[in-house]
This record gives structure tokens, sequence and C-alpha cells, in this order.
């Protein structure tokens, strides 16, 4: 495992470092197996195009494990995920690649915790950020 | 909004808000947690290789932050037949963690209906429907709550 950020280490500003995830149909069908989720827009073109969209979607809860992924790459395993939110406010196609990118928006103690809230959202080719989010992470300190 | 809906709307909010479904119990076997974390092609040792999740302060491998996603409460499937609004899209999601999820572990999750109200979408009107889920393990403990907004229209 690499190198994992203290308390001391971020600020107000600090860029969590990008993940590029590259869905697939086949990415899809995966998920919905491990997830129990088969609505068939998922998967079935057919069905999806019946149903007006223009072609199979990712799962919502795809790009949140793919926003999970990002802040726990970024804080390793000595950091803890508390909160994490987000919403999907456009639909996204699989074949295209799609980053995860966050930024630090505060850094605070609570109840004897070093806490970090995060902005992090998904951003398509386009640059369009479709799925805006938030996180609270607890990082460890360099005092211990 | 439009008045024409709006009876509709109060009459769901009266039925279902503050409804609960029945408990959904998931086992959680350590072939589950990996085949998820392969899904999401998050490689992560934590959920993929117990060797070196054992040298870490989890002391063996845990479930990714999403895992829990997979114990499927049922929702709202007692709809109206009649009910107008077929389609079904996810609109966000927001989780708490208070504990990590292993292997061996026994997840009861629960969902209630905390609020449903309107709105005007690019798809045409849309119902919002909002709901929180809580998995508490086996010990009593809570480990994570999910709040979720699925939209129907």
């Amino acid at each position: 495992m690499g190198s994992y950020p203290y308390w001391e280490d971020v600020e107000e500003g600090t860029e969590v470092p990008s993940l590029v995830k590259h869905p697939t149909t086949r990415q899809l069908v995966r998920y919905a197996g491990v997830s129990g989720d088969f609505y068939e827009i998922h998967y079935d073109k057919d069905f999806a195009q019946s149903t007006g969209l223009p072609g199979v979607i990712l799962h919502g809860a795809l790009k949140s494990a793919f926003l999970a992924q990002l802040l726990t790459d970024w804080i390793g395993p000595q950091g803890t995920l508390r909160k994490l939110g987000c919403q999907y406010r456009g639909m996204d196609q699989p074949g295209a690649p799609l980053t995860c990118k966050g930024v630090v928006t505060k850094k605070y103690v609570a109840n004897g915790e070093h806490l970090v809230d995060c902005e992090v959202w998904v951003e398509d080719e386009k640059g369009q950020k479709f799925t805006p989010g938030w996180a609270t992470v607890v990082l460890p300190t360099r005092a211990g | 909004m439009t008045t024409d809906t709006a009876p509709e709307i109060e009459a769901l909010r009266k039925s279902y808000i503050g409804k609960e479904s029945p408990p959904e119990v998931m086992e959680v076997e350590r072939g589950h947690i990996r085949a998820f974390a392969q899904a999401i092609e998050d490689p992560n040792p934590l959920w993929n290789n117990e060797a070196e999740a054992r040298k870490t302060r989890f002391g063996g491998m845990v479930a990714p932050p999403t895992f829990l996603r997979a114990a499927r409460t049922q929702g709202l499937e007692d709809l109206p037949p009649d009910f107008p609004y077929k389609r079904l899209l996810d609109g966000g999601s927001e989780w708490e963690y208070f504990e990590p999820v292993r292997p061996g572990d026994r997840i009861t999750a629960v969902n209630r209906v905390v609020d449903i109200y309107p709105r005007a979408g690019q798809l045409g009107p849309m119902i919002f429907i909002v709901t929180e889920t809580t998995y508490t393990n086996q010990f009593g403990q809570v480990a994570a709550t999910q709040k979720n907004t699925s939209i129907r229209y």
C-alpha cells in the first residue's frame, strides 16, 4: 500500500487525487448480479429505449461506489469514511470514461476525531458534473 | 406540480410516510464481498485480499462502503397497481457509516419512508420518494444508514 495523508497534511482546497473509471455494459451486468439490482434499464438496450432512455445507463449506486473508491484510495486503511452522499442529476451511458474528483472544503476536530469534509463529484468526458456529492472522512494524526 | 396531482400526492404521503419495510436479513459472505469489489473494479486489498487486510487495523477483510446496497429491502412494491408513475430512476444516496461490515456478519436492513413530494422534471411530472434504510449487525449495532431518493415518473 502507498502513502496516505495525515490530518495535518490537508487543508481547505487540497485536491483528492482523481480516479478514472471505464464503465462498460459488461460491468453493469456484473454490478446487477452482485447488487441484486436487475432493473432492465441497466443492461437491456431495447427495454431502456422503450422507457425513453437513449440506451442502457449506469446504476446510480455504481457511481456512488466510484466516489467511495476515490475516497478510500485517498485515505488508505488508517482513514475512515464516515459519510458519503451524492445526487444523480444526469444519466451516464457505458463506453465512455468517467473521472471522479474531490476537494477538501473543511477540516475540524469534533468529539476527539480529526475530520475532513470534501466536495466530490463525477465528471464525464465533456466535463459535465452529473453526480455532485459530499463526504466526511476521519484521518489519523501525526501525533497519534 | 399541478392541482390535479395534489390530492393523489397527499394520499400517498398519508399512507406511506413512516411506513417500514419488513426486515431483510443478509449473511455477509467473503466471496460476495470480493465479487462486489470486482464488479465495481475496486482493487483495494481491504475488500479483496484477506492476507493483506489482516495486516491493517481492521484485522481482516471488510466490505466496501456501498456493499450494503446488496441487502435489498422491499421498497414500495405494494404501491397501488393503478399508480400512474411506472418508471423509476435513482435520485441519490446518502450514507453514514458507524461500524465495519465483515464476512460472517448478519445484517438486518429495514427501510422506512421519510418523505414523498412531487417535482416537475425534464421527463415530465415526477414523484420523489425518500427512504432511509438502517443496517444493523448481529450485535445490535447500527453499521450504517442510507438515505435514498427514488424518482417515479
